[in-house]
C-alpha cells in the first residue's frame, strides 16, 4: 500500500496524463454521427497499432535467437495492424466523398 | 532496461541527461501525439474523415522511423535494422494487399482481423521483456509494477488476439456460436485466475519463470471463451470493445518503455473506444452487458413468438411489384442485413437509376444499426455510387414515410417492426424503429418467413398493406429492374 501511494505520488504528472488522455479520448468520440462508427472504429484500430515501436525496440536490442524470432514477427503483425488499419480505413472513408451531381 | 520506477517516467527527463538524438525523438513523438488527437478528432466529422485518417497515418509513419533511427536506451543505439525494415516491407505488403483486396461487405471482419494482429504484437512484446528479465538473473528481482506491467500487456493482448480472431470466424461464417454450460461463471472464473497468477507472480509469490506460459495460455483460451457465445450480429460491439482492448495493451507498452506516443495513441484508443463500444451498444438499444452476457432471442422472445398474429401474408409478383412502383411518386428503399449479405447494393442502385428515370423520386432510409456495423450500409451504398445525399437518417426520413407510396424492404427485419412501439412484452419494445407502416403500401423482400435476428416475428408482415416478394435480394432485385425496363 506505502508503496503504491509513493509510486503514485513520484508519478503524478504521468497520472494526469493518463487521466486527462482517458477524457480527451471520450470527449472526442461523443457526438460522433452512427454513419461514422465504422470509419472510426477502423481508425482508432489502426493507432493503436502504435504498438509496432515497441516490436521496434525489441527487435532493435535482440541478442539472443528467441527475441530476434520473436521481435521479428512482433514487426510484421505491428505493421499488418497500422498498415491495413489504415489502408482499409481510407478505403472506407473513400466511399464518404462527395459525388458529383 | 529502464524500470517503471525509475525516475524517467516522470517527466522530467533532464535527470537523464538526454543526448541530442533523444531530444529530437521527443519532439516527433510529441508530433505523433498530437496527430492522433488531431486525426480521432477529424474523423468524426464526414467532410474532414478523410484526411484525420491521412494525418494520423503520418504522425504514426514519423513516429516509427523516428524509433528507428533516433532511439538510444542507456546510450546504445537500435541494431537490426535489416530485420527491421524486412519485417516492415514484409507487414506493409501482406497489409496493403489484404486490405486493398477485401470486399467492402467484409470490412468489418477485416477490422477485426488487422485488431488481432495488434494484440498478438503486444503479447510478443510482453513474453520478450520477460524473457529478457529471467536471462539476468531470477525476474522477481525486477520490480514488481514492472513485472505487473509486462503481464497485464500479455493478457490483454491475448485476449484481444484470440477473442478477435474468433469475432473474425464469427463474421466470417465459419465459427458458430456455441454455448457451454455455466458460460458466465467459467469466464468471470477464469479471468479471476488469470488475475491472481498475474499479480501473485509480480510480488514474489510465484518464483517459476514458467508461469509466464500459464498466463499466455490461459488468457488465449478466456478470449476464445469470451467471443464464443456471443450472437454473429453482435459482433461490431465486441471488435470495438477488443479494439480498446489492445488500445490499453498498446498503453502497457507505452509504461514499459517510458515511451509517450505509445502511451498517447494506447490509452486514447482505450477510452475512445470503450465508449464508442457504449455508443453502439445505445444505438441497437442494448446495454453492455446485455451483449456481453444476455443471448437476444432466449427466454424473452418466447413472449413475442406467443402473440398470435392477425390477418394472413400476401404475396406480391414480380411484375405487380413493378407495376406499383412505377407508378409511384415516391419510393423510399430500406436496406437491411439481407442486402449486405446478398451483396444487392449495386443492383439496388439500379433499381433506383431506372426508377428515377420514370420520374419516381427515390430515398434510401438508413436506420442506425442497418448492415453488419453502425454505418456499413452506407458505406456499401456509396461504393455502388448512391449519392450521398439519398441516404436518409431514421430521425429525418420518419415523417416523410406519411407521403411515401412504397416503401421497399430489402433484407431488414426488426428495424422496421412496429412490435418496438406497439408491444410492451416485446424484447425489441422502445428501440427507435422506421415508421414504414405510415406509407401507403410495403413490400417486404425477404428470403423466407424466417424471424429476424431478435427471434420474434414481425406484425407488419400481416398487415393489409404490406406485400411479400420472397427470393434472394440480388436475384429479386434484379428481376425487378429487368421488368421495370420492359413496361
Amino acid at each position: 500500500m506505502e508503496q503504491l501511494l509513493a509510486f503514485l505520488s513520484d508519478n503524478q504528472l504521468m497520472v494526469y496524463l493518463v487521466i486527462l488522455m482517458i477524457f480527451l479520448g471520450i470527449e472526442l468520440i461523443e457526438k460522433v454521427p452512427s454513419v461514422l462508427h465504422t470509419p472510426l472504429m477502423s481508425g482508432a484500430n489502426a493507432i493503436h497499432g502504435v504498438v509496432i515501436i515497441g516490436a521496434i525496440i525489441i527487435m532493435g536490442q535482440a541478442d539472443n535467437l528467441y527475441a530476434t524470432i520473436l521481435g521479428f514477427i512482433a514487426v510484421v503483425l505491428g505493421t499488418l495492424n497500422v498498415v491495413g488499419g489504415f489502408v482499409v480505413t481510407d478505403r472506407m472513408l473513400e466511399m464518404f466523398k462527395k459525388k458529383k451531381k | 532496461m529502464q524500470s517503471i520506477l525509475n525516475s524517467t517516467i516522470l517527466l522530467d527527463t533532464a535527470a537523464v541527461a538526454p543526448t541530442v538524438k533523444q531530444n529530437i525523438l521527443n519532439i516527433l513523438y510529441m508530433f505523433g501525439s498530437i496527430s492522433f488527437i488531431y486525426g480521432i478528432k477529424m474523423l468524426g466529422k464526414p467532410e474532414t474523415a478523410k484526411r484525420g485518417n491521412l494525418i494520423a497515418a503520418v504522425g504514426m509513419a514519423v513516429a516509427i522511423f523516428g524509433t528507428i533511427f533516433l532511439y538510444e536506451n542507456e546510450g546504445k543505439a537500435l541494431g537490426n535494422h535489416i530485420w527491421i525494415f524486412a519485417g516492415l516491407i514484409v507487414g506493409t505488403v501482406i497489409g496493403t494487399l489484404m486490405a486493398k483486396k477485401v470486399k467492402m461487405t467484409g470490412m468489418p471482419q477485416m477490422v477485426s482481423f488487422f485488431n488481432g494482429m495488434g494484440g498478438a504484437c503486444a503479447a510478443l512484446i510482453s513474453l520478450v521483456e520477460f524473457n529478457h528479465l529471467s536471462h539476468a538473473g531470477n525476474f522477481n528481482d525486477a520490480e514488481p509494477l514492472h513485472l505487473l506491467i509486462i503481464f497485464l500487456g500479455l493478457v490483454i493482448g491475448s485476449i484481444s488476439f484470440a477473442g478477435s480472431m474468433i469475432a473474425f470466424g464469427k463474421l466470417d461464417e465459419k465459427i458458430k456460436d456455441k454455448t457451454l454450460p455455466l458460460q458466465q461463471v467459467v469466464n468471470i472464473g477464469l479471468l479471476l485466475v488469470i488475475l491472481v497468477i498475474a499479480f501473485a507472480a509480480s510480488f514474489d509469490m510465484i518464483t517459476n519463470p514458467n508461469v509466464l506460459f500459464l498466463i499466455l495460455g490461459l488468457s488465449l483460451i478466456y478470449g476464445v471463451l469470451f467471443v464464443m457465445p456471443i450472437g454473429g450480429a453482435d459482433m461490431p460491439v465486441v471488435i470495438s470493445l477488443l479494439n480498446s482492448f489492445t488500445g490499453v495493451a498498446a498503453a502497457m507498452g507505452g509504461f514499459l518503455y517510458d515511451n509517450k506516443v505509445m502511451l498517447f495513441g494506447g490509452i486514447l484508443v482505450g477510452s475512445a473506444g470503450t465508449l464508442l463500444t457504449v455508443v453502439m451498444c445505445k444505438a441497437m438499444n442494448r446495454s453492455l452487458t446485455n451483449v456481453l452476457i444476455g443471448n437476444f432471442g432466449g427466454s424473452k422472445a418466447a413472449a413475442g413468438e406467443a402473440k398470435s398474429m392477425n390477418g394472413s401474408i400476401r404475396e406480391v409478383s414480380i411484375s405487380d411489384a413493378a407495376v406499383l412502383m412505377k407508378y409511384s411518386k415516391k419510393v423510399v428503399i430500406v436496406p437491411g442485413y439481407g442486402l449486405a449479405v446478398a451483396q444487392a447494393q449495386h443492383v439496388c442502385h439500379e433499381l433506383e437509376q431506372v426508377l428515377e428515370q420514370e420520374g419516381v423520386e427515390v430515398k434510401y432510409a438508413i436506420h442506425p444499426v442497418a448492415g453488419r456495423m453502425p454505418g456499413h450500409m452506407n458505406v456499401l451504398l456509396a461504393e455502388s455510387n448512391v449519392s450521398y445525399d439519398k441516404l436518409v437518417e431514421m430521425d429525418d426520413i420518419n415523417p416523410e414515410f406519411k407521403t411515401t407510396d412504397v416503401v421497399l424492404i430489402v433484407g431488414a427485419n426488426d428495424v422496421v417492426n412496429p412490435a418496438a412501439k406497439t408491444d410492451p412484452a416485446s424484447p425489441i419494445y422502445g428501440m427507435p424503429i422506421l415508421d414504414v407502416e405510415d406509407a401507403a403500401h410495403t413490400i417486404v423482400m425477404k428470403r423466407s418467413m424466417k424471424a429476424g435476428y431478435a427471434g420474434i416475428e414481425n406484425e407488419l408482415f400481416y398487415s393489409p398493406k404490406n406485400r411479400m416478394l420472397f427470393g434472394d435480394a440480388k436475384k429479386t432485385l434484379t428481376e425487378l429492374v429487368s421488368e421495370l425496363k420492359n413496361i
